[in-house]
């Protein structure tokens, strides 16, 4: 008798969803799925809007990332008028993007992560949330928030608001930097760095513990799609498309960003309002792959700053056989360097001379009838495309979010920590929350501006093949 | 109404705004009284410069005497008034009136290149409009891009038609006019022709300028950097009286 558990809704993670998991006679795990719930429909609003809206709107997809939009959106803005952005603004944009990292890294590690690292998965899910933490590790807690606010704290000095800055224009930037904000910025920035490598300290020492989760979360022989710069290194904000197959071969290299269509198809399954994008050579769905902080450490030739580049060697030392790392779980591991990547680059571009350069915008009509933006946000490689008619009104969106890249490497994660832990006979808390934690490896943002963590109400069903339900968890 | 022409021989009159004793010249209208005075009286079509159209009806004042409210922009001063600005009665309608704005297209101030600088968005903060308790209607109104230094975007449109008088006032070209009634009434270019492909439309960019909204905007312009200039419109509205 087939049946069917649903984990709704999916906690600690960045908008709604679902997981169900198809249970065969003999309660092995025959199927997983990961339902996106919610609809927005940002492509199809934008139509008919002038295009230098376009980054004040897409933003607002997200209010955690809303930078990476920002950023992506005028991207592909100064392409449909065709211009180069001065340097400093381009160094500005940078600034802004690292600070999103920090914060959004942060907070996932720190807020929606570290309760199941430090408390355990099979903790009471009354405690194990950011609260558990700060009572537990109120050091850790304490740092985590701290981590956060200086990310958000540059975002506002840049951006004049912590959330969806307008800052960043088609062309560069709308104001130039001024000293005192440099300085401030700069004075906040040591304390960042110490508490990033304290941090990866603690997680490192913690490593050992996870060798189980670590094999069974979503290790999976994957390709791996992110920004590179033109010299192989670690790159969020500008560079070239680079993808690496599982055993960590560069297939493909130096992709210009306006070739994107060329290695992405996007494919749809009636379960989920995420769309399914796939490696176009390999066809749907062979061509699964990863983005975000495991698969830019993974195809970078290195990150270019000292400690960082020292994390890398690190992390790299994770996968025991040569080849990239391949387990979702080190997407944690992933994070911690690039916070402490973001740090160094920050303190490295306001310590440059033309930074307070006063020529931060180029001034251009639209130029081109179609534009494509490409930036790294914290999940993964953000993309934005668009269409405008002859008067610069939208007629065409496309928009492939991080989460998204990521939507076939996540159910098949979600499969794979099934398989190792769900007993269809009987269910259990851990269980249940091993299989959520799989995903917030990932740190989908989904929405992305709604958050909970271990507050919502968790209902998981065991049904028999009449759907007559024969078990149920519920958590308040 | 017209502008009034300036004239030699007025009387004066006296009258009373809040309880506070003020006299002001005959051929003055209520606002005109309140803005000499520092009274604040909130109002969108309303605009120095340019005749009174009298639609936005924000401007609403009591009268002590008599249950009727009266738009302070089209109402002149009378010997002996006793007005109220300010009432809590006058407070609901306006809060109401600006509700049903927002309800009527679509104003999203946080992705608009008026953001901060708008003028419907500062009354509906002066106010006190931070709900809309009225349905929104959702309607898609067209954005007309066409012309190659200024876009209107008829979902930011309160139809106040200030740019219509601009246009025909001030400028003398008329290209602005009024289709369409309710809410299905909107500014048009010539004879509903795109605006850039009007014979009569000179560039001047006045309209623009005394927009109170993020309808008509310079193109080029991003989320909250269209920032308006109306300085010139007494000066010039003084110059074509004289």
């Amino acid at each position: 008798m087939s049946r069917t558990i649903t984990i709704e809704p999916v906690t600690r993670i960045e908008g709604h969803a679902r997981i169900s998991l198809q249970l065969a006679d003999t309660g092995e795990v025959e199927d997983a799925r990961f339902h996106l719930t919610q609809f927005r429909g940002f492509e199809k609003f934008c139509e008919g809007r002038p295009y230098r809206e376009m980054p004040a709107l897409t933003a607002r997809t997200c209010g955690i990332c809303p930078v990476s939009h920002l950023l992506a959106s005028n991207k592909a803005c100064d392409d449909l008028l065709a211009v180069s952005i001065p340097p400093t603004a381009e160094k500005l944009r940078r600034v802004m993007n690292l600070a999103q990292l920090v914060q959004s890294h942060a907070l996932s590690f720190f807020h929606l992560s570290s309760p199941d690292l430090l408390l355990g998965w099979d903790a009471d899910p009354k405690s194990r949330n950011i609260f558990g933490v700060m009572q537990q590790q109120p050091e850790l807690a304490k740092d985590g928030i701290r981590l956060r606010q200086i990310g958000q704290t540059i975002i506002e000095i840049l951006g004049g608001k912590k959330i969806h800055p307008t800052w960043v224009v088609p062309g560069g930037v709308s104001e130039a930097l001024s000293q005192d904000k440099r300085d401030a910025m700069q004075a906040m920035l040591p304390e960042a760095l110490e508490i990033a490598k304290r941090t990866y300290a603690t997680f490192k020492a913690l490593l050992p513990k996870f060798k189980d989760e670590a094999s069974h979360f979503g290790t999976l022989p994957t390709l791996f799609l992110s920004l590179v710069s033109e010299t192989g290194q670690l790159e969020h904000c500008t560079g070239v498309l680079r993808v690496k197959d599982a055993k960590g071969r560069i297939i493909e290299d130096k992709v210009p960003p306006r070739d994107y269509r060329r290695l992405i198809g996007e494919a749809v399954e009636d379960f989920s309002y995420m769309k399914f994008p796939y490696y176009k050579p390999m066809g749907y769905p062979r061509g699964i792959y990863r983005v975000g902080p495991l698969a830019r450490l993974n195809n970078a030739d290195s990150c270019g700053t000292p400690y960082a580049d020292v994390a890398l060697a690190e992390f790299r030392t994770l996968q025991e056989e040569s080849g990239p790392v391949a387990s979702s779980f080190h997407y944690h591991y992933a994070r911690l360097v690039e916070i402490i990547y973001a740090i160094e680059r920050m303190q490295r571009i306001l310590k440059e001379p033309d930074i307070l350069d006063t020529r931060v915008r180029a001034h251009a009509r639209g130029n081109r009838q179609e534009g494509i933006g490409v930036s790294e946000a914290p999940r993964g490689t953000l993309m934005h495309h668009y269409k405008i008619d002859e008067n610069g009104l939208i007629t065409w969106v496309d928009l492939i979010i991080a989460t998204g890249h990521n939507n076939l490497a996540m159910n098949r994660s979600i499969k794979q920590v099934a398989d190792a832990y769900v007993d269809g006979t009987q269910l259990n808390e851990g269980m249940l929350n091993r299989v959520e934690a799989v995903i917030r490896c990932y740190d989908p943002c989904l929405s992305c501006a709604s958050h909970a963590y271990g507050k919502m109400p968790l209902v998981i069903e065991l049904q028999d093949a009449q759907g007559e339900v024969i078990d149920r968890l519920v958590r308040d | 109404m017209p502008l009034p022409k300036p004239q030699s021989n007025v009387h004066v009159v006296t009258l009373q705004i809040d309880g506070q004793d003020l006299s002001a010249r005959e051929d003055e209208t209520i606002i005109e009284v309140c803005r000499e005075h520092g009274i604040p009286i909130p109002s969108l079509c309303y605009l120095d410069g340019l005749s009174i159209h009298g639609g936005c009806r924000l401007c609403l004042i009591e009268l002590e005497e008599q249950n009727r409210l009266l738009a302070a922009c089209s109402t002149r001063v009378a010997e002996g008034m006793r007005i109220l600005t300010n009432t809590e009665r006058l407070q609901r309608y306006r809060r109401t009136i600006v509700e049903l704005l927002f309800a009527e297209r679509n104003h999203v101030c946080s992705v608009c290149v008026s953001n901060g600088h708008c003028e419907l968005q500062t009354l509906a903060q002066g106010c006190g409009v931070n709900h809309v308790h009225i349905p929104y209607r959702y309607q898609r109104y067209q954005v007309d891009s066409s012309h190659e230094m200024f876009r209107i975007d008829h979902n930011r449109c309160v139809l106040c038609t200030r740019c219509l008088r601009v246009c025909d006032e001030i400028e003398g070209a008329h290209t602005w006019d009024l289709m369409g009634r309710g809410s299905d009434c909107q500014v048009i270019t010539d004879l509903a022709r795109p605006w850039g492909d009007s014979s009569t439309c000179t560039s001047c960019g006045k309209c623009v300028q005394v927009c109170p909204t993020g309808a008509l905007v310079k193109q080029g312009t991003s989320a909250g950097e269209m920032v308006k200039d109306q300085s010139f419109l007494p000066i010039l509205a003084r110059r074509r009286h004289h």
